[in-house]
């Protein structure tokens, strides 16, 4: 069997951790091996019993643990999707379509590397900064978000890189953006990041002004997850590229962000 | 039991009712990786036009109660793409592949399916003249008798396989249009496409879709899809593949109850990858379970005292 296969498999909820009202990591696993994960790679979750929530809900990779078959979403309750599934319980299971997505480019040269993660948006860097450790870099990782309760996870990140924070309110952190904040000065040749639509704009004008290489976590509305019905498309140099299939990933160079 | 699943539409030979609608299942490729596509009646890929289209801006989907809009706007990469590197990669599966043909003028329309004609592997077409997403053609075509009869005439012409017109549900008398499909050649009709619908967002005050209106699909349109299936077998003799909110085999079931003699799976496809298979399975269950045998004795078998 081809272990990389994508899958549509009932998993088993081994934990439905809460952070705070908004916030809850579900910790998935299957009976069987996992297909390779890369990270910034992206599931598609089944909720049932609900007319509102139709279709399935895109949700990244926090954390794989491959030895125990499982892995981990860090999920904002936003709508009637993401409040039923924060009541999963475990032994509970959900139909889940994985892995998806192309995934972040980890093959990289450079060094010095900042991960920008905005709201809800850190949850692939996670797993992202530790395949950077697995290669040597520790990372700078700047999470940022309206307050202090949106600021989440400081513990599990700080393991695998140094730490920066901004609020919109000044509640925690440096007060600001995360494109105000004092780390974007620093010596830095790659930026990864995933947050709200605006804030990435904002962090790949940055790094268009300063010609640092660019990734970017896009977080389109999606239905099938697997490049079929084309509705999640981004607009790109080479025009409309799929965000499940072609994406989530994309290099800023490819979009069309940074032209008048 | 020995069961006969087999459907004839046209010169098609289905081994089960079982159909993947355009514009749900990409080419077929997307689904391998979940199952096994010779196991389908037929597949029809993804709407193709004579040139390359973008389609429509984003955003271009809305989840709606038991259902989605989409405004995805016939986006392809033109039919000479289709032919040069598309269809070697399909052309082996072991069932029927149909391309749905799309344009936005009937010289278009022809220029395709003339070029669809010659691909050996390809055994139909079917015609969609009911695309609600696009501004020139498409659904144009599809909601008045003169136009969808000029469109279907002049394909018939150059298109010698099976030819299967899509029909709009966006109509008065759908009956009306599919007896004049019939009348100039059409071998079968395929109902119904979207229903032309719009979603808005009552904290921003704007419409969810750039485009403002898309197209209804799912669960949401059984009731209107079944009605006009069921209208539509009255009044033609060809056969009819019905869909539209087909999410299981009970759904698939009472299709060809109302009329249809195969049904497409569209929708669910976004939500089990796998159901298409569970379809499959599930009528040759009920098949077993009501004694019948041969599955062409379920079509139009409702019972209307």
């Amino acid at each position: 069997m081809n272990t990389d296969k994508k899958r549509a498999e009932d998993l088993t909820v081994v934990e439905n951790r809460k952070i705070n009202k908004d916030y809850y990591v579900l910790k998935l696993a299957s009976k069987t091996d996992l297909p390779k994960i890369k990270a910034g790679q992206f599931v598609e979750l089944l909720v049932e019993d609900t007319r509102n929530a139709f279709l399935r809900r895109p949700i990244s990779i926090y954390d794989v643990q491959p030895e125990c078959n499982s892995f981990e979403l860090l999920i904002q309750i936003v709508g009637e999707g993401t409040q039923l599934m924060s009541q999963l319980q475990t032994g509970d299971t959900i139909n889940t379509m994985y892995p998806l997505g192309n995934g972040f480019q980890t093959e990289t040269k450079s060094k010095n590397i900042l991960l920008v993660g905005g709201g809800v948006g850190l949850a692939p860097l996670l797993y992202l900064a530790k395949k950077l450790n697995d290669k040597g870099i520790r990372p700078k990782i700047l999470l940022g978000g309206r307050a202090e309760n949106n600021i989440i996870e400081i513990d599990n990140f700080e393991k695998y890189g140094d730490i920066f924070i901004s609020t919109e309110d000044g509640s925690l952190g440096e007060k600001g953006f995360v494109t105000q904040h004092s780390v974007m000065n620093e010596s830095i040749d790659k930026i990864y990041t995933c947050g709200p639509d605006p804030m990435m704009r904002a962090v790949g004008d940055i790094a268009f002004s300063k010609n640092i290489d660019c990734e970017v976590s896009l977080e389109n509305m999606m239905a099938c997850g697997i490049g079929a019905c084309l509705c999640c498309v981004t607009d790109t140099k080479e025009g409309h590229k799929c965000v499940c299939t072609d994406g989530p990933v994309f290099n800023t160079n490819e979009l069309k962000w940074n032209i008048a | 039991m020995d069961l006969n699943t087999r459907i004839k539409i046209g010169g098609l030979d289905l081994k089960n009712p079982v159909m993947t609608a355009s514009g749900t299942f990409g080419y077929g490729p997307e689904f391998e990786d979940f199952i096994d596509i010779n196991r389908l009646g037929g597949i029809v890929v993804k709407g193709t036009t004579l040139h390359h289209r973008e389609g429509n801006a984003y955003p271009r989907m809305a989840e709606t109660p038991s259902g989605m809009l989409n405004a995805v706007g016939l986006q392809n990469k033109g039919v000479d793409v289709f032919c040069k590197d598309i269809y070697p990669s399909i052309k082996h599966y072991d069932t029927n592949i149909l391309v749905n043909v799309s344009g936005s003028t009937v010289e278009e329309y022809i220029e395709t399916a003339a070029r669809i004609n010659e691909l050996d592997h390809i055994p139909g077409i079917e015609l969609n003249i009911s695309c609600p997403n696009v501004k020139e053609g498409g659904m144009a075509f599809g909601t008045s008798c003169p136009s969808a009869v000029a469109v279907t005439h002049a394909v018939r012409e150059v298109y010698k396989k099976t030819m299967v017109v899509k029909l709009s549900p966006n109509v008065t008398n759908i009956a009306e249009i599919a007896k004049a499909v019939q009348d100039v050649g059409a071998d079968g009709v395929s109902l119904i496409n979207t229903l032309l619908g719009i979603a808005v967002d009552a904290e921003t005050r704007k419409p969810l879709l750039s485009t403002i209106t898309g197209g209804l699909s799912g669960p949401a349109v059984k009731p209107v899809a079944l009605r006009m299936v069921w209208q539509v077998s009255k009044a033609v003799n060809i056969p009819i593949i019905g869909m539209g909110g087909i999410m299981n085999a009970t759904d698939a079931i009472e299709f060809m109850l109302a009329g249809a003699s195969a049904i497409q799976v569209g929708t669910a496809n976004f939500i089990d990858p796998t159901v298409s298979m569970k379809i499959v399975d599930g009528i040759e269950d009920y098949m077993r379970r009501h004694g019948v045998t041969d599955v062409n004795d379920l079509i139009g078998a409702m019972i209307e005292d």
